[in-house]
């Protein structure tokens, strides 16, 4: 396959996420404007300006209409998917880190760092349907995980939120409530933070990935580790294809000290592993940086890393991708 | 003419015109082409009639499966979404600009065991490379793969002509790529290994005794070169020379062999001047082909000599043999 290169932004990417229907991909990084391409061809159709720091993460809603982002500016944008206009802003006294619209976009859940003497919280907003109606007022704060919390997403009907953090420990909350069900054992769970967390397209299961050089797949509901897929380097981004019982794992070495070693030894790869075999399948290279960021296409047919080279890279696989056998 | 001429006056038309005129003018003699179906199952078939070359009319009947094409699906949104304006920084954005562009190198799925794979996209990739103008090298360089840039184009080939000759090796599992350097297997070669620059200097890693250093500080031969291990401390240099000697003693050499020549028949052939007491054929370790020479020792000197006037110029297996001293005789 001949990649499609994406040279949008300045500096490394953070986030990348697919719209429903997969034709379109925004794209977050470090520097302020988060951007939409056309995921066929590639071609950018705009960029969403007004933030005023890092853009950690994006959400998009099923109608593609409206995008949330999360920034380290303190503030969560709202935005019109098509004409790039701010909607509503959400103000926090630290940066925001994840951001992820519930099912049937009513509800968003966000996470803030911990900041200058606040602990990092897990807030639920409730989105209106009319952005001129939107208010600020969280219907949750969940606060408790030391260390930053990377990612929070909904679990099933939206009853839980899954969050994976600093801590190295994943944990379900209820929704409702603000309380903690479940919590991930220290044998069984990860060793170093968790730095990336993505759900199964079903929702039923979903993987975290973390710089302990693994990524593990656990249930949405109960929470047991099903599959453990081992690496050589520091996970940074984790997907899953929604087609074929693929993972793909993306990562390298620490960004500091890229520039000290040869570019092969920092294994900028992304990893394809068999979902269920736990073997790896191969390897697709090309970044001359650390994977940040992975998305599957949700038709399975292609899928994008973003590095911190602040390239994303858009591939579309040969045929004979999907007849691979181990 | 034109067919339509034809049909509206047939009656003028002669036997001597038809002869003349080719086939396709004939056509109107024809029935017309009958198009059946498709039918539920997506058969079609379709009659035509033709003349052959020797004149004879031909029913031709092509039966054809008709298959829909599954449509691309795409949904109304996404259609509508593809008009979209640009809005932000894509607004502005110049032609020149090339935000996206599509990667000048092939990228595959590399599968972790396939090592010889892998080689061949290399090779591949300077195949590609040599073809590349000068502007193309420019844009690679912002690739990753800057290091490779720097090759002319006469070494990019022999390269490739290298990288041909071990993949081909590689095929017929001649060759376990191994890496000298971190021990991988199968994933490189030494030349490439992405921690050659982490892996300890050269001098540290040639598996020699330590007296061997010290030997040469006293031969005063100049440090890291080679020295042959019947040179280093503690080899029995007397032992070495003599087994030389032996082997050199009486040693026929024997050249311009064929390949299908093998020690017992070298033995055949010597025997007859006198007692033999080695005979030694030349075989490459690869391919196992004999090399085309061989060694034959006599007991004593006189057979020897005898050997060589009778054989030098033997015609052996259609081919002329050359039979020598092994060592050229100062005396």
């Amino acid at each position: 396959m001949r990649p499609i290169l994406m040279k949008g932004h300045e500096r490394p990417l953070t986030f990348l996420k697919y719209n429903r229907e997969g034709d379109l991909l925004f794209s977050c990084a470090k520097d302020h404007n988060p951007t939409v391409w056309f995921a066929d061809n590639g071609e950018r159709l705009g960029t969403y300006r007004g933030h005023n720091g890092a853009v950690w993460c994006c959400d998009v809603s099923r109608d593609s209409m409206q995008l949330i982002t999360a920034s380290a500016d303190q503030s969560v944008k709202l935005w019109n998917v098509q004409t790039g206009a701010q909607l509503y802003t959400f103000s926090f006294n630290s940066p925001a880190r994840s951001v992820d619209f519930s099912v049937g976009d009513k509800l968003a859940v966000i996470t803030t760092d911990p900041f200058m003497g606040v602990t990092s919280a897990i807030n639920v907003k409730r989105i209106a349907d009319d952005p001129s109606q939107q208010s600020g007022e969280s219907e949750l704060t969940i606060t408790g995980p030391a260390g930053r919390i990377n990612r929070a997403v909904w679990g099933p009907l939206n009853r839980t939120i899954i969050s994976a953090g600093e801590d190295c420990v994943v944990r379900i909350w209820d929704s409702e409530t603000g309380k903690l069900l479940k919590e991930s054992e220290p044998e069984v769970g990860h060793k170093k933070p968790i730095s990336s967390l993505t759900k199964s397209a079903d929702g039923s299961h979903f993987l975290t990935g973390s710089l302990d050089k693994s990524a593990k797949l656990w249930d949405s509901r109960t929470l047991t580790l099903i599959k453990n897929y081992t690496t050589e380097r520091p996970v940074n981004a984790v997907a899953m294809s929604p087609l074929l019982d693929h993972v793909v794992l993306g990562g390298g070495q620490d960004a500091s000290s890229v520039t000290t070693t040869d570019h092969r030894a920092g294994k900028f790869e992304a990893k394809f592993y068999d979902k269920i075999l736990q073997e790896e399948i191969g390897g697709v290279k090309g970044h001359f940086g650390p994977i940040n960021a992975l998305a599957f296409n949700p038709d399975g047919k292609s899928f994008s890393s973003g590095g911190e080279d602040g390239y994303v890279r858009l591939h579309h696989f040969d045929p004979d991708y999907f007849n691979i056998k181990i | 003419m034109s067919a339509g001429d034809k049909s509206a006056k047939p009656a003028k038309m002669r036997w001597g015109e038809l002869d003349e005129e080719d086939g396709e003018d004939l056509d109107f003699l024809l029935p017309p082409k009958q198009v059946i179906g498709p039918d539920e199952n997506g058969i079609k078939k379709v009659i035509e009639y033709k003349f052959n070359d020797d004149g004879n009319k031909v029913k031709i009947t092509t039966t054809t499966r008709v298959r829909k094409l599954a449509k691309a699906r795409l949904s109304k949104r996404a259609v509508e979404r593809r008009n979209w304006s640009k809005f932000g920084d894509a607004i502005h954005e110049d032609v020149g600009s090339r935000l996206t562009m599509v990667s000048t190198e092939e990228i595959l799925l590399e599968r972790p065991r396939a090592h010889v794979l892998s080689w061949l996209v290399e090779c591949a990739y300077f195949q590609q490379l040599r073809g590349l103008n000068f502007a193309s090298i420019a844009a690679l360089v912002t690739s990753d793969r800057i290091g490779v840039v720097a090759f002319t184009g006469a070494k990019a080939d022999e390269t490739k002509m290298a990288g041909d000759n071990l993949a081909q090796l590689g095929k017929g599992g001649a060759v376990l790529m191994v890496c000298r350097t971190c021990g991988k297997k199968g994933d490189h070669w030494t030349s490439r290994c992405p921690y050659k620059d982490l892996a300890q200097p050269p001098e540290t890693f040639i598996d020699k005794p330590a007296a061997t250093e010290t030997a040469m500080a006293a031969t005063g031969a100049t440090k890291g070169a080679y020295v042959p291990p019947s040179m280093r401390a503690g080899a029995e240099r007397t032992v070495g020379s003599d087994m030389r000697r032996r082997n050199e003693e009486n040693s026929v050499r024997v050249t311009n062999l064929s390949e299908d020549t093998r020690e017992p028949d070298l033995l055949e052939l010597f025997r007859t001047f006198g007692p033999v007491s080695r005979v030694y054929v030349a075989i490459d370790q690869k391919t196992s082909v004999s090399r085309g020479f061989g060694f034959v020792n006599f007991v004593s000197k006189e057979d020897a000599e005898r050997a060589i006037n009778k054989l030098n110029g033997y015609g052996y297996d259609n081919l002329i043999l050359r039979v020598e001293w092994a060592t050229p005789r100062t005396n």
